[in-house]
């Protein structure tokens, strides 16, 4: 098999396993990463909302917030774990859909 | 290290923006003039495999999370100019689809993580490799140090761009307006938990990942 093949096969496999991500963090009981907490965490840990952070946290609506479907928060464990495996998923296509469009344009730059 | 909206003035925010366009631009031109068009689908690869790294969270002891992020990895495949696009593609789409890492933040997070991060993690990986020859396990390791010490950089830099938020952005009894954490506290939880974890990953991470493409094809490597 090319090296290529292999190495989009790798990928493949890294998306079935990505739920790791999730239910090892879950295991040890560990929460947000430093810096990325919501606006209730925040007040939790400093007593207050920042009012610049509690007026630009909401700027932006994704799709599909933290790799999740939207309201989805409490569903059990496998719920979130298979909303994370499709997220890879269109997360993937999405990036390299992109970058083969922007290879494209760079290589047919400066050629022939 | 993905910075949310809210977390940074829009100031900073904007900063980077700027600081990042001729950045971009100067990529796409360097990019252009030395990829291949059978590289391309080694940039695609990249830009997943960056994508996908980043969504395995680890814990870190006293309730954090952290993961590692393949941008020495992609600018010892690639290049560092050619990482700092991947690298951008990615974190974009993290953002507008995920909500990971904020959009008025792709400026700071690109800089920290498409710009800090690879440059770092290349110039650590040529100088330790020196002569040696791909196949090398010297390589390998020169890799593993780039991808540790890169990450680190990175760290810093977002250690420096949340801790400064309250010393320039506060109210007048002395509240926060975005990011509370001062650098007294966001420099070194940000420097440690890489030094101590998140680093090891990167490295552990890109040394096996290279390792396999030496043994596959020793010249995929630069």
């Amino acid at each position: 098999m090319k090296t290529i093949k292999k190495l989009w096969l790798l990928i493949i496999i890294l998306i079935g396993l990505t739920p790791l991500g999730l239910i090892i963090p879950a295991y040890f009981k560990a929460g947000s990463a430093w810096g990325e907490w919501s606006a209730e965490e925040m007040k939790n840990l400093v007593g207050y909302i920042p009012k610049g952070l509690a007026r630009l946290a909401s700027f932006w609506s994704a799709p599909l917030p933290d790799y999740a479907f939207k309201n989805c928060e409490g569903k059990p464990l496998h719920v979130a774990g298979i909303a994370y495996i499709i997220s890879a998923g269109l997360g993937i296509a999405a990036v390299v859909g992109i970058t083969f469009l922007v290879g494209r344009l760079l290589t047919k730059k400066g050629r022939d | 290290m993905h910075i949310p909206d809210g977390y940074l003035s829009p100031q900073t925010g904007g900063f980077f923006y700027l600081f990042m366009m001729p950045l971009w631009f100067a990529a796409s031109k360097i990019v252009g003039k030395t990829l291949k068009a059978r590289q391309v689908p080694y940039l695609a690869f990249s830009a997943s495999f960056v994508f996908i790294i980043m969504m395995f969270n680890v814990p870190m002891p006293g309730g954090s999370t952290g993961h590692a992020v393949g941008g020495t990895l992609v600018a010892v495949l690639l290049g560092p100019w050619a990482a700092m696009i991947v690298i951008t593609i990615a974190l974009v789409i993290q953002a507008l689809l995920f909500g990971d890492g904020g959009i008025t933040a792709v400026g700071a997070n690109c800089f920290n993580m498409a710009f800090i991060l690879p440059f770092t993690g290349y110039y650590i990986y040529r100088l330790i490799s020196l002569k040696s020859s791909r196949g090398s396990l010297r390589r390998a390791l020169a890799a593993a140090a780039g991808a540790y010490f890169g990450i680190l950089a990175a760290a810093l830099f977002t250690g420096i761009e949340f801790g400064i938020q309250p010393i320039l952005y506060h109210t007048a009894d002395g509240k926060s307006l975005y990011c509370p954490y001062g650098l007294n506290v966001a420099l070194p939880v940000m420097l440690l938990e890489h030094l101590l974890l998140f680093g090891w990953i990167e490295a552990i991470v890109t040394f096996l990942v290279i390792r396999y493409l030496q043994k596959e094809d020793p010249s995929l490597i630069l």
